[in-house]
Parts: C-alpha cells; sequence; structure tokens
C-alpha cells in the first residue's frame, strides 16, 4: 500500500522539475541514457545472438531447414540424453548450493561468530579457480591414484593398519555435481549475504514481542525478507551450473552435458550449426526464469524503510558455537581442495616421484604461453572490472530507480539478464561468428560489419567477459538498490535535486560495498573464465586460463594445476586488496546504518 | 616541425616494416616440439616474427573453418591430411608448391596436379603401457589391438575421442580398415567395455597413464618415448596387427593479403634442416633424410604402418564419427 500512495503523491507533479527552459528534462535524460543501455546491450548480447538462433536454423553449407536441426537434436538418443543430465546435475547441485549457502550467508552476516573475513576470505577461494581446478584438485583426491582413493598412498594403511581408501566413483555425476557445488558455492553465497546484510531490526522486535517461536520468526520474517536474494540464488546457481563446461569435461567421463555437447559438436566434429542449435536449447531455462522474476520481484516491496533500524548479530553462545562448527567444516573442505592442488603442483612426477620442486611452474615446453599469458589475463581482468562495474551498477540503477517507461525498462531488464544463461563457449562462438563476418547481407543489402576490427583484440575478450558475467553483477547491484527505498529518489526529486546528484551522493556511496563486490566479481571470473575466451583469444594475446585448459588436455595436468594455482594467487591479492577498501569505504560510506554491524 | 614530421615518418616507416615481416602459423604440432623446430628458420630468417596459435587438430581446424569468412591464419604447419583435406573442399587452401615441395614423396602429399598440402611426417598408433601400474596388477602386456579388448584390462585403458582427437581418428580408421567395418565394430564395442575415460587429446591418454589414472593409454609414438625420458613408467607398445596413421601436413591459407613471408616459411618447412629436426620426434618423414629412427621405434617403421586409405578416410569421417558418437558417445551413466 505504501508504494502506491508515494506514487500517488508523486505522480501528480510534473516533470519539467529543475530547469523549466531547458529542453533536456531529467526523466528525457534518464529515457536517453536507458536507450543508450540498450543499444549497447543490443550489439555486445542480442546481435550475435540472433546471429547464433540464425545459425541453428541453417544446416552446415548454409541452407535454411528451419527446426531441421533441432528435431535431429530431440531423436539422436545420445544427444538429448545431456539434456536430461545436464537438468539433474543442476537441480541437485542448485538444492546443495543454496542450502549450504544461505546457513553460511547467515552466519556471516546474522551470528556474532569470530573470524568472519578469514571465513568469507576462504568461501570465496573456488570463485578465484577456473573450474577446470575444481576438476584437477577432485582427480587428485578422489581420483584412481587420487589421495583419498589410495589412502594418503596406504600411509594410514602402514601407520595406523587401518584402510580408509575410499573410491566414490568419481568420474561422471558424482565429481560433477562435488566441482559445481563449489563453483556455485561463492556465487550463491555472495548473492544470499547481500540480501541476508541489510535488515530492520523492528520486524524481529514486532516478531519477538508478538511471541513467535525462532522458527516461525525465521519463516515469517528472514526467509520473506531474502526472498528475492533466495530466488536470484537458485536462479544463478542453476543456470551457472547447467552451462557450465569446465568440471564436466575434466569429471564428467562419459557422463554427457549440454555445455559439453557444444563443446564437442563444435570442437570435436566441426558441426557449428549443432552446436548453436544445442546453445538455443541452453536458453530456454532463461526464457523461464526470467518469467519467474518478473512473477516474484512484482511482488517485492522495499525492505529497508527509510526508517529502519540495523539488527544486531545474534551472539547467543549455541547459535554462535553451532554456526561456527558449520563454516569450520565448509571452510576445511574448501581449504583441503585447494590445498590439494597446491601440493600437486609442486610434486615432481605423481604418484610416482612425492619430491618437491618448481618445475611445473616453468612451464618451459608446454604450450599455453607462460607468464606472457598471466600478464595478459591480469590486463584483460583489470579493464573487465573497470569497464564492466560502470555499466552494470549504472544501467542497474536506470532500470531499477527509474518510473515509468516500463517497456524500454523491460527490454534493458530482459537483455541485462539474458547473459545469464548464455554459456561462454555459446558467447565465444558468436563473437566469431558475429564479430568476424566482413559483412552481413540483409536479404539484398550487404552491409559492412562495422565491429569487424574488434576481432581478435584485447577489446573483445574484454566485451566478451563484460556480457558473461554482466548478469549476476546486475543482480547484485539490483539487489543492493532494492533495499534502498525509492523515497530517496522520491524526497530528492520533491528537492529538486537531479538525479545523478542523489546517485552520486545517496545511491553510489550507500551501495559501495556493492560496487566494490562486484569489480572483484569481474576481475576474479574474467581471470579464471576459460569457455569464453577459448575460441576468441589470439596467438597475441594468450590467456593464463585458457594455458590452463590447453595444458590439462593434453595430460600436462601437473603444469596446468600450476597455472590454475597462480591465478588462484592473483585473485587472492586482489581479493584481500579489495576486502581492504571495502572496509574503509563501508566504515565511511555506511555509518548511517549505525557502528554496530561488524562488517569485515 | 620539421624534426616532428621526420619522426613522424620514420615511426610510420618502422611500423610498416614491422608489420611486413610478421606472419601467424596455424599448428597442431606438439608443444615441446615447436621451440626445437623453429630453431633453424629464425636463424634463416630473424626478420621475420612468427606467431603461433597451437591446439588440438580438432581444435585448430574447428577454428579455421569458424573463420572460413575471414581467415586469420597465413600458414597451416604441421596439421592432419585429414583436416586439410576438409578445410581444401571449403576452399580454405591456396595450392603453392614449397621450394623443395618436389622431394616430398608422392604418398605424403596432396595428389591433384597443383598440390594444396604437402605431408611433413607421419605420426601413428602406439600404446603406452605403466609398467608399474601392470605389474601391481600381474597383467601381461598387451601386444596389439586385440590383446586390449580382453575381459582383464576392463576399465583400465583410456582413449581418445576421434572426434575431437587425430590420434583418435586414425586409430579407428585403422582398426576399421584393417578387420572390414562389421567386425571393427564389433571389436569397438567390445573395447568400449575396457575403456575408462576418451579424452579430446591424442596425447592425454599416454599422461593419463604416466599418472597411473589409466594402466594403458591408446595414443602415439612420439608421446610415450617422450615420457619415459621424463621418468614416467612408460612402456610404448606398436600394436603386432599394424598402426594407424596420419600425415602431418603445411598448406597456404587463401586470403585477400598473401604475405611473400608465408611462402619463405612453407619453403623453409619442407627443407632438409627442417625435416632432418622432425626426424628426431618421427621414424617416417617427407622425404628421407638419412637421420636414423628415434630410439624407441620399429626398425622398419614403414612396415608397422598400415596401408592407409586417406580418400576413404576423409570422405567416410563424418559417417563414422557419426556412427562412434552413436555407440559410444551417448552412455549416460559413468564408467568405473
Amino acid at each position: 500500500m505504501k508504494k502506491i500512495t508515494l506514487r500517488a503523491n508523486t505522480e501528480g507533479a510534473p516533470d519539467q522539475r529543475g530547469d523549466p527552459v531547458h529542453w533536456l528534462t531529467e526523466q528525457r535524460l534518464r529515457g536517453l541514457l536507458l536507450v543508450l543501455t540498450v543499444v549497447w546491450l543490443g550489439c555486445a548480447v542480442a546481435l550475435p545472438m540472433a546471429n547464433i538462433i540464425g545459425k541453428s536454423l541453417h544446416d552446415g553449407a548454409g541452407l535454411w531447414v528451419g527446426l531441421g536441426n533441432f528435431k535431429t537434436y530431440f531423436t539422436t538418443p545420445s544427444l538429448s540424453v545431456s539434456l536430461w543430465n545436464s537438468l539433474f546435475v543442476s537441480t541437485v547441485t542448485t538444492v546443495i548450493s543454496v542450502t549450504l549457502g544461505f546457513f553460511f550467508a547467515y552466519a556471516l552476516t546474522r551470528t556474532a561468530i569470530p573470524c568472519k573475513g578469514f571465513f568469507r576470505g576462504v568461501a570465496m577461494a573456488p570463485l578465484f579457480a577456473p573450474t577446470l581446478l575444481y576438476g584437477i584438485a577432485l582427480i587428485y583426491l578422489f581420483g584412481r591414484k587420487g589421495l583419498v582413493t589410495t589412502g594418503c598412498f596406504g600411509f594410514f594403511q602402514q601407520t595406523f593398519g587401518l584402510n580408509p581408501a575410499l573410491d566414490i566413483g568419481l568420474y561422471g555425476k558424482v565429481g560433477i555435481i562435488i566441482a559445481e557445488v563449489i563453483f556455485t558455492f561463492p556465487q550463491v553465497m555472495l548473492i544470499l549475504s547481500i540480501a541476508l546484510r541489510v535488515t530492520d531490526a523492528r520486524l524481529y522486535e514486532a516478531a519477538r514481542s508478538l511471541g513467535a517461536s525462532k522458527l516461525r520468526t525465521f519463516f515469517s520474517v528472514t526467509l520473506p525478507g531474502v526472498k528475492y536474494g533466495l530466488l536470484s540464488a537458485v536462479f544463478v546457481s542453476f543456470i551457472l551450473c547447467f552451462t557450465d563446461f569446465g568440471a564436466p569435461k575434466v569429471v564428467g567421463g562419459q557422463y554427457n552435458v549440454l555445455a559439453t555437447d557444444i563443446y564437442k559438436q563444435v570442437i570435436g566434429q566441426q558441426n557449428f550449426a549443432m552446436g548453436a542449435t544445442v546453445g538455443v536449447v541452453l536458453l530456454l531455462p532463461t526464457v523461464l526464469a526470467f518469467f519467474l522474476d518478473r512473477l516474484a520481484q512484482r511482488r517485492q516491496a522495499a525492505l529497508v524503510a527509510a526508517r529502519a533500524v540495523p539488527l544486531p548479530p545474534c551472539a547467543d553462545p549455541g547459535t554462535v558455537s553451532f554456526y561456527l562448527a558449520f563454516c569450520g567444516c565448509i571452510a576445511a573442505g574448501l581449504l583441503l581442495f585447494l590445498g590439494t592442488a597446491f601440493y600437486a603442483s609442486l610434486v615432481k612426477v605423481w604418484p610416482y616421484d612425492l619430491s618437491l620442486s618448481l618445475t611445473h611452474f616453468r612451464f618451459g615446453n608446454m604450450g599455453g604461453g607462460g607468464y606472457q599469458a598471466l600478464y595478459n589475463s591480469i590486463r584483460m581482468a583489470f579493464y573487465s572490472a573497470v569497464f564492466g562495474t560502470g555499466l552494470t551498477f549504472f544501467s542497474a540503477y536506470l532500470i531499477e530507480k527509474t518510473r515509468g517507461m516500463a517497456a524500454l525498462r523491460h527490454v534493458a531488464y530482459f537483455l541485462s539478464m539474458a547473459p545469464l544463461a548464455l554459456p561462454g563457449l555459446v558467447i565465444g562462438l558468436a563473437y566469431i561468428f558475429f564479430f568476424n563476418a566482413p559483412d552481413f547481407s540483409l536479404g539484398p543489402l550487404t552491409l559492412a560489419n562495422p565491429f569487424n576490427g574488434l576481432y581478435a583484440t584485447m577489446a573483445i575478450l574484454v566485451l566478451c567477459n563484460m556480457v558473461h558475467f554482466y548478469s549476476v553483477s546486475f543482480l547484485t547491484a539490483t539487489t543492493a538498490l532494492k533495499q534502498l527505498d525509492k523515497e530517496f529518489e522520491a524526497v530528492s526529486e520533491s528537492m529538486g535535486v537531479p538525479f545523478y546528484k542523489t546517485f552520486m551522493r545517496v545511491t553510489a556511496p550507500v551501495c559501495l560495498p556493492a560496487v566494490v563486490e562486484i569489480a572483484q566479481y569481474f576481475f576474479v571470473n574474467s581471470m579464471a573464465t576459460v569457455s569464453a575466451v577459448i575460441f576468441l583469444y589470439s596467438a597475441d594475446l594468450p590467456l593464463a586460463s585458457v594455458a590452463v585448459a590447453n595444458m590439462d588436455d593434453a595430460g600436462d595436468t601437473a603444469p596446468a594445476a600450476a597455472m590454475a594455482v597462480l591465478i588462484v594467487l592473483v585473485n587472492i591479492a586482489v581479493r584481500l586488496g579489495s576486502g581492504a577498501l571495502s572496509a574503509r569505504l563501508s566504515r565511511r560510506s555506511q555509518a548511517w546504518m549505525g557502528n554496530n554491524r561488524s562488517n569485515p | 616541425m620539421k624534426r616532428m614530421i621526420l619522426a613522424l615518418v620514420l615511426v610510420t616507416l618502422y611500423a610498416a616494416n614491422a608489420l611486413a615481416g610478421e606472419i601467424l602459423v596455424y599448428t597442431a604440432l606438439e608443444d615441446d616440439q615447436i621451440p626445437r623446430y623453429i630453431k633453424s628458420f629464425q636463424e634463416q630468417h630473424p626478420d621475420i616474427a612468427v606467431k603461433f596459435v597451437r591446439d588440438s587438430t580438432g581444435i585448430v581446424t574447428a577454428k579455421l573453418l569458424a573463420e572460413k569468412d575471414n581467415p586469420q591464419a597465413d600458414v597451416i604447419w604441421g596439421l592432419s591430411a585429414v583436416s586439410l583435406m576438409q578445410a581444401k573442399q571449403a576452399g580454405l587452401l591456396k595450392p603453392y608448391t614449397p621450394k623443395d615441395g618436389g622431394k616430398i614423396l608422392v604418398a605424403y602429399k596432396d595428389a591433384a596436379a597443383a598440390p594444396a598440402w604437402f605431408g611433413i611426417d607421419a605420426w601413428m598408433t602406439g600404446f603406452c603401457v605403466n609398467s608399474v601400474e601392470l605389474a601391481g596388477k600381474k597383467l601381461a602386456m598387451p601386444e596389439g589391438y586385440a590383446d586390449l579388448a580382453k575381459p582383464e584390462y576392463k576399465g583400465l585403458i583410456a582413449m581418445p575421442n576421434p572426434a575431437s582427437s587425430g590420434t583418435g581418428f586414425l586409430t579407428v580408421s585403422a582398426i576399421l580398415q584393417l578387420m572390414g567395418e562389421e567386425q571393427g565394430w564389433a571389436y569397438l564395442d567390445k573395447l568400449h567395455d575396457n575403456i575408462t575415460a576418451y579424452t579430446h587429446s591424442g596425447s592425454k591418454p599416454c599422461k593419463l597413464a604416466g599418472t597411473g589414472e589409466a594402466v594403458i593409454g591408446i595414443s602415439f609414438g612420439y608421446r610415450g618415448l617422450q615420457q619415459k625420458k621424463k621418468g614416467e613408467p612408460i612402456e610404448t607398445v606398436f600394436p603386432k596387427e599394424g598402426s594407424g596413421w596420419d600425415l602431418e601436413a603445411n598448406a597456404l591459407v587463401d586470403k585477400k593479403a598473401i604475405k611473400p613471408e608465408a611462402m619463405v616459411f612453407l619453403d623453409w618447412a619442407v627443407s632438409m634442416d627442417a625435416m632432418k629436426e622432425y626426424a628426431q620426434s618421427f621414424a617416417i618423414t617427407g622425404y628421407p633424410t638419412g637421420q636414423p629412427v628415434p630410439a624407441g621405434f620399429p626398425a622398419d617403421p614403414a612396415k608397422q604402418m598400415i596401408k592407409n586409405d586417406f580418400d576413404w578416410a576423409a570422405k567416410n569421417r563424418d559417417r563414422i564419427l557419426a556412427e562412434w558418437t552413436r555407440r559410444y558417445d551417448g552412455k549416460s551413466e559413468p564408467r568405473k
């Protein structure tokens, strides 16, 4: 109800508030910026995708076949079984990942457990590595000659006389699910902790004074409060898993999923039409998720009113020790897993000569490009972070905090969400088709391709990363923005303050921790991504993550692990830097939230 | 002002010069071979900068075809002849006969009147067997394809997926040619029961065997011999029925501006200097170099190679891969 009254108050006011003689009214400027957002997203997302959809309707020779490719796809059992495999693996992963992620995020935001900075850092660690590393580490742990499978090479057998060796049958869905849970966990945790971070203590006070039990409060206050974040988390986790190919590639064995199918169709069989077709099949869940998301959003009201009171974290000893144990277990698991990769990268000849050496870090006589590749990746990640963060946050702001222009905002929103469903391989493939074509022919018209010069440059890699990681950043920004009452906009508008001033003085500073987190997200993902850039990197610009894939593909697992370890180290350094920055910014810009928040 | 203009002209000239001496080479040669091979080219042509895109056969071919409308590569160096036949069909190659092209044996180059590709070496099927694991399991050393289908090797063998790996394809193609299609597929059915993993790359099965993740890797000769040198417990077995093989070949890419440097490179790539380096890795080269066969290869390598029908292989590649994929790629359950 509050929203409706608010709107009634402001809607009567004419738009040419501010400078009445100027043609560029605030609303027009916002409209123009929104149009620009749509145009850029159109060029970077819609056109290349239209191109790849076009490819899916043509055969390999470029002849129109309508839905012929899809018919082939669904009637070839070896192909269509992948769809069910993908759905199964993604569902199981999402359930596990969101459950674990929720309690972890809850512990970090709502309880007074110690060492929050440490736990947060460890939980984000998997984000720092290419998905291939999860697979590689799993092989060193659970593979035929893995530490767990062999009981630490018979160490337990010899020392304690018992044999804890355990073969979990890694290759297949078990391996994929473990790797994907690790992969999606940080992302789910990131979204949920932002959603959980801001709440109104008055709601809990009310629940307590009404005599509601803890469980009741959880279901009627806590969960509804993060409903939107929870939905985003489910949605992000499902799609990330559904479209990832790194983990299934390494530990999938014969268990085929859609993403590896695209890879096989394109790389192995050079069947671009079928690759495009499987890519289009991957688009279906987005459309579904998009409608679900819109439906949920319609019911979402601003959670934090301008008068919100921050909730002090729960210090009850029982609760704290429970959550401490929970976070401890998860952190230990993640560290074991990363530690194994570190260890394996140092072992000379696994498992026959366990002496340690740095040989694998030399990358001599090896593909990938060695340290030059690492340097290129760092540059690429930096550019992606700078441009990506600016664009996502500002366009999320425009879409979220603009009144009216519903159609335009819907289009912009859809285009912003679409990249989430686009597996990196599809983006990469679409970009090759789109940016490498010398011209486009529309019926009798032939247009020279204005973007042709971008092909095989740093710019196209950055663009590709910006698009690939756009949606999660956009959702993070939107979630953060959503928790700011629209009243801020309404008040500044009624005081004649232009929106960009409100944006610079109120919105952006309040959301700064989210902004830093987005920049960091862009950086670490751009460092770690393989799939989107594997088709786009050029000989001049070898990339570290592609080097990991190439070395793993060639079977040079230990040097691949070594390069992945270097990527992780760079990302950890960036994470620590941005963490320090975020903490400073929080102290300065979040003071209005009260000083009892223990935010690392 | 004058000085600035002069400086500008100099910079422009310098830039133009630098660009003129640069070529882009697509290759599927092994990473540990390229630096050794390229040394003599760099000594002879220090003014030409060579850049490489190196990947598995399937990926390099896919990249070439994806860029069909706007080719990036100037030269293809050491890519499977079967892939080059496909590239030629797509109109991607410009026939160019390098200086020593005439020396290349007739069987090892494009049969057309104006040949589009020239073979530099042949690589062939070899099994990489981890002798430590094999002894641990008290199993006999396999000698040929027939042995690999025996039940005692169940779950111990890694093999490259023929859809993405050149080595995988030449092996499957050899099996079908040796045994005939019907028996060949029946054999592959039995082999499938013993496979622990199909890999994308042809080197990887050998490396899996090297770490004990697999016990036997179906791979190619050079790889196994290399890994033994590194200290891994790998024995290389050349199947007694004969090895499948393919040529690594060179070609000129057809594009708007063909650089003269590309031809210089192709001339060098079949010269005796280069051929001698190839002969360090491979038993068979484009033309005889007088070098001894590298240690570990059969004494008479030509005898080890099956009589390979390339035309048949290139024509039936799509069909074979589709059949292979239908039979073995659709298993939804992991194999242990």
